[in-house]
């Protein structure tokens, strides 16, 4: 009943804000969809330690969804470790910012509308990560993909917003496809889509092999990387992050909620959840760590030069969750999860006090517009600096430290404990650790110290949040500090096997987590690394902001081709728009008009009148002619090819069946 | 000679209509005699609707696969008029006893020439199409799928808009030349196999799937598959459709996108899977192939349009391209999903055109650029469009997932790369579906024509709630559809497998 009750009381909250919202007043939607939460998040921590502490693996059944033929999929909420961890980081999150937007939604006539969409997008999350089978999971991920749709674009008034929010919502269904295929391979293979009965299969299907093109390829590989696709869209990961900084178009509490703490992560909790899979395949780990670094670095350097305050933020993010895939990639599922989970607080922190300065500043968010902003806002300032001494990972080496100091420094011992080749891993990171550093004090300085470039009005004006803001402040503040301290034992200590259960699954040569505890243990400087890129990025920060302003100036003149590049975020949306963007509505418009006006209805019911047509007007015949000819012979080779992939396809269901035997 | 062996509730569900007919055709052709046209009408298939709940949905039994509610009565020569239903038609019939009151309530204010003529047009419609997907015999099949035509065509053609001619004549043409073809595979069924009754020769092939030989499956296949191809419509004979639709009145579209496109999936199920099993298995790749086609291409043509009917004329193509593909999969998954798809798509795209009559009521235009920002004076009308466009783009949790998953599902199974090439629908379809809900609706609300514009009235609402409602239950709860047709499904797919070995058999020798 309790698991019940965490799952579905946002979803109640949602139906009440958003069907009889007008009827309870926002007043009544707001404090019943957040009541509704805070019991839901107190019921979630009950779990925690139920399931964490106790260990009780647990599987609620709801009903049936999908019977046809062998298939059969049934809604269930299954409660591990794994799940108990995400039930704390939504619920908790999602309470308060459901508390922050009563103050920061305050005079916004649509309250009731959003205070729906946030708990909507809740229960979404909470179906995603208490799912028992992909189907389910499945159903989370894009219900989860509609309510960031809808809250994106919550102003439907800014053409930006509305913009952002269709960007999201495609961006996301590119790696869906992946994912979506994915299923349909494992259901071909192994017959269900229940987590326990397909991870019982792995071993059964783990040597085969299949024909693509002309390479053979083990289909574990093949489905891994299929659904690690819808990972990367869903966690914003390199060649699928375009959407994430754009979606800061949607309310700063959203992007605390969204695209900070809950939604971005469910791809590294899909993998971990999935870990039985992706363990029986190395090849797509390889991948998974290779994307994830690559993000991690990528997404620092656009970061270290962007103006607009969340979306250094959400450049932030992009890359910790390129640490996390890392992670997962190494193998330190646990690792992973523990940097998820501490991200939560200070990501959510940080966003929840960016928008309380956004709040201060009427809407501005340009740092060129800020500056020497602390005094005005005491509180915030002092939150904002937990938020980043967490995120920096500051603390001192084999003593103690800010939440981000156990969870990012564990990923990157890990990273040198697995050995990469050229242990590319490791330097990436601690590099993108300096950079963290640099682009969170450089945020810190631009907004709050300094001489003021804001307005002097709003200057004069800018005033501290309200209580009911700055008491979600305080609560992710002591997770900032706290999270990492205290939980570091049970998550990745030398007893997170007994932590995590059946949760995780490592293989038989997955010793990584112990290397990590021995290569800390045995060779000091790797644990100094990342301290020393955390207090150098903050000393150049320092440098380049405080000490010598006209610094920052300088250097984008010498390295203007690299700055114009990291700026423009490596060009990706200008690139993405000539690629894919303009060439389909190219073919859009072409099959439309020269495809079914010309070739389909004129080979067909208007033949007649057009070869009359045709032979009277010879001009147009031979202006034409070259397009038709052309086109003809395209359309004639799109239904060859597609003919010929019909004809000559993988039979994986077969394989199946054949295996089954 | 008649024969009772039960009371013809199929009969009289599909002879309901029709006793409409008289009652409007004696009102007069003024404003109170318009109004009582409507309200008969409307009590009429209201009446049908709650008569086919009652006496067909409720007492019929998903245990079995065997028609049910059979009538048979001597005709006229060799020829009977034999009615039946299965788990796979059944379905349809409620779906169309239950669209038609909402067509009626749909034309209320926006039908006023002609009144009695529309609706009684439209109570024949009725009749004809629930006789399509009971007629259980080829000749009644026949007259039943081919008189349809005529009611529609004259809808489109009288209270359609400024193209209607070319539309209803393009339309009438494209269905005509399929059905050609058709009646004479039927004439050569009955001369071949010396009956017409459908049963006995689904029983009579599912014991020997070389009851027809190859070769003559694989014509009889072709002709069956030029009527029901254009039907559907699959690519390249889909041109008629948007045609159609921009130039049919509201409800005329709600039947054409409901029901009529249904005729052409019912087809393949009923005729080309179980009676020409061989062939099937030998052309399911060009139905692949043309399925494939379909939703992609069509998908992309969708993004291009500026008429907001158009756009979901398109889209209705590339979703009958899933129905296609899961039928020839061949498996249960397949054919559930493309039957689940046909009935939650009748829901849906039905609904997305009664959104686009909605504003059109109220503006005359279809034309996407003249809106924009709807949401903020019409913030229900809103809601319900975004319901529709959520199911349209396939989301988990509305009906219009688990088809498209079943359906892809199947194929999958059958052959990974028709559904690798048709999964890329779901990512075109967000992007036509949602480009076109920003352009309407989202924005701020610019236009001078619209700053008046009024959100729907309860006449509206009361047609979208049911749809709504519906539409979300299925997608959490889709069992009142899969449990109705499993049965059936069952008995296809083992038909159809053991003709599959058979099929291997030959192939070896």
């Amino acid at each position: 009943m309790m698991y019940k009750a965490i799952v579905f009381l946002p979803l109640l909250g949602a139906c009440i804000a958003g069907f009889l919202g007008r009827y309870i007043t926002d007043r009544g939607s707001e404090a019943i969809s957040t009541a509704l939460l805070m019991i839901s998040a107190l019921l979630s921590w009950i779990v925690l330690a139920q399931v964490g502490f106790e260990h009780q693996t647990v599987k609620v059944p709801i009903g049936r969804w999908i019977a046809s033929g062998d298939l059969e999929v049934f809604w269930s909420l299954r409660i591990d470790t794994l799940t108990a961890v995400m039930l704390v980081v939504v619920t908790t999150v999602s309470s308060v910012v459901h508390l922050y937007s009563i103050g920061y939604m305050h005079g916004d006539k649509a309250r009731s509308r959003f205070f729906a969409y946030l708990s909507l997008f809740t229960f979404a999350m909470l179906m995603l990560v208490t799912s028992d089978n992909l189907l389910q999971m499945f159903f989370g991920w894009e219900g989860v993909g509609l309510a960031s749709y809808l809250l994106i674009g919550f102003w439907f008034k800014k053409p930006s917003a509305n913009a952002a929010a269709m960007k999201a919502f495609v961006v996301n269904r590119v790696g869906d496809f992946g994912f979506a295929i994915g299923i349909f391979g494992i259901f071909a293979l192994t017959n269900t889509l229940q987590f326990d009965a397909v991870f019982a299969a792995v071993p059964e299907f783990g040597g085969l092999t299949i024909k693509v093109f002309d390479y053979n390829i083990e289909v574990t590989t093949c489905i891994c990387l299929l659904i690690f696709m819808g990972a990367m869209g869903k966690s914003a990961q390199f060649l699928l992050h375009t959407w994430l900084p754009d979606a800061m178009e949607g309310p700063t509490p959203v992007s605390a909620l969204i695209h900070a703490a809950t939604m971005v992560t469910a791809g590294v909790f899909m993998v971990v959840r999935l870990s039985p899979l992706f363990e029986s395949s190395p090849i797509s780990l390889t991948v998974v760590t290779f994307v994830g670094t690559f993000t991690a670095f990528f997404a620092a350097t656009v970061g270290l030069v962007q103006n607009d305050i969340k979306r250094v933020i959400a450049y932030s993010t992009c890359s910790q969750l390129g640490y996390m895939f890392a992670a997962c990639g190494l193998g330190a599922y646990s690792v992973a999860v523990f940097h998820l989970f501490t991200h939560a607080f200070f990501k959510a922190l940080l966003f929840l006090g960016a928008g309380s300065v956004i709040h201060a500043m009427h809407h501005e968010q340009d740092m060129r517009n800020m500056g020497g902003l602390a005094p005005r806002i005491r509180v915030t300032w002092t939150m904002m600096l937990i938020g980043t001494l967490a995120l920096t990972g500051v603390g001192i080496p084999h003593a103690i430290g800010f939440a981000g100091f156990y969870s990012k420094d564990a990923i990157i011992e890990a990273a040198y404990a697995s050995h990469t080749p050229f242990n590319y891993v490791f330097w990436t990171l601690v590099a993108s650790a300096f950079m963290t550093s640099f682009y969170s004090w450089r945020l810190i300085f631009m907004t709050f110290h300094g001489k003021t470039r804001a307005e002097p009005d709003i200057f004069r004006s800018a005033h501290e949040s309200p209580v009911v803001m700055l008491i979600p402040l305080f609560i992710l503040a002591a997770g900032a500090i706290l999270s990492g301290y205290i939980f570091k034992d049970y998550f990745i200590g030398h007893h997170y096997k007994e932590f995590w259960g059946t949760a995780i699954f490592e293989g038989a040569d997955n010793h990584i987590i112990h290397e990590m505890h021995e290569a800390v243990r045995l060779i000091p400087w790797v644990s100094w690394m990342p301290f020393v890129a955390m207090l150098s990025g903050a000393w150049f920060a320092w440098l380049y902001y405080i000490r010598v302003p006209s610094l920052p100036a300088i250097t984008v003149k010498v390295f203007k081709p690299l700055y114009l590049f990291f700026l423009n975020k490596w060009y990706f949306d200008e690139l993405y728009c000539w690629i894919f963007v303009r060439p389909i509505r190219w073919l859009g418009r072409f099959l439309w008009k020269i495809g079914d006006g010309i070739i389909i209805d004129g080979l067909g019911p208007n033949g007649t009148a057009a070869r009359v047509l045709d032979i009277t007007n010879t001009v147009v015949k031979i202006q034409s002619g070259f397009v038709y000819h052309y086109a003809f012979v395209m359309m004639i080779g799109v239904a060859v090819i597609t003919t010929y992939f019909m004809f000559t396809s993988i039979d994986l269901w077969s394989l199946g069946r054949e295996l089954m035997r | 000679m008649i024969m009772f062996e039960n009371p013809p509730v199929l009969s009289l569900i599909a002879l309901m209509p029709l006793v409409g007919v008289p009652f409007i055709m004696a009102l007069a052709d003024d404003p109170c005699g318009h109004r009582n046209a409507r309200w008969i009408a409307l009590f009429v298939t209201i009446f049908t609707f709650v008569l086919s709940v009652i006496f067909v949905w409720y007492p019929f039994d998903i245990s079995t696969s065997e028609f049910q509610f059979v009538e048979e009565y001597r005709w006229f020569g060799p020829f009977q008029y034999k009615m039946g239903v299965d788990g796979i038609s059944m379905l349809f019939v409620i779906l169309t006893t239950f669209l038609l009151p909402l067509c009626i309530i749909a034309s209320w204010d926006s039908v006023r020439e002609r009144v009695s003529e529309y609706m009684i047009a439209f109570l024949v419609l009725e009749t004809l199409m629930i006789g399509v997907f009971c007629a259980l015999d080829l000749v009644l099949f026949y007259l039943f799928f081919e008189a349809g035509l005529i009611p529609m065509f004259l809808i489109i053609g009288v209270w359609g808009g400024k193209r209607r001619v070319y539309a209803s004549y393009k339309f009438f043409l494209y269905t005509l030349f399929g059905s050609v073809l058709m009646l004479l595979a039927m004439m050569f069924i009955y001369w071949d196999a010396k009956t017409t009754d459908i049963p006995a020769l689904i029983n009579a092939i599912a014991q020997n799937p070389r009851l027809f030989s190859s070769e003559v499956q694989w014509w009889l296949w072709l002709a069956f598959f030029a009527s029901f191809a254009v039907k559907m419509p699959m690519w390249p004979v889909h041109t008629w459709l948007p045609d159609a639709h921009v130039e049919a009145p509201t409800a005329g579209s709600v039947v054409l996108a409901g029901i009529l496109l249904k005729m052409g999936g019912y087809g393949f199920l009923r005729f080309s899977i179980p009676m020409f099993p061989l062939a099937s298995i030998e052309l399911a790749p060009l139905v692949f192939a043309l399925s494939v086609v379909a939703i992609i291409y069509t998908s992309l043509v969708a993004l291009a349009q500026v008429d907001m009917k158009k756009l979901i004329a398109y889209s209705s193509v590339a979703h009958m391209g899933f129905v296609t593909m899961g039928i020839f999969a061949g498996n249960s998954q397949g054919i559930d999903g493309a039957i689940f798809q046909m009935l939650s798509h009748g829901i849906v795209s039905a609904a997305l055109f009664l959104c686009v009559g909605v504003v059109y009521d109220r503006m005359h235009t279809r034309e996407i650029a003249a809106y924009g920002g709807l949401v903020n004076r019409m913030p229900i009308y809103a809601f319900c469009f975004l319901v529709f466009t959520m199911a349209n783009i396939g989301l988990p949790g509305t009906s219009g997932f688990i088809g498209e998953f079943l359906t892809l599902v199947g194929a999958f199974k059958a052959n990974s790369w028709v559904a690798v090439f048709a999964t890329t629908g779901i990512i075109l379809s967000a992007c036509y579906a949602l480009l076109l809900y920003r352009k309407v609706i989202l924005g701020v609300l610019e236009k001078p024509k619209l700053k008046f514009i009024s959100d729907m009235n309860t006449r509206e609402i009361s047609i979208m709630l049911p749809l709504i409602i519906l539409t979300i239950l299925f997608g959490f709860y889709p069992s009142p559809i899969l449990d109705v047709t499993s049965a059936s499904v069952r008995n296809l797919v083992a038909n159809f497998e053991a003709a599959s070995q058979v099929a291997t058999v030959l192939a070896a020798q």
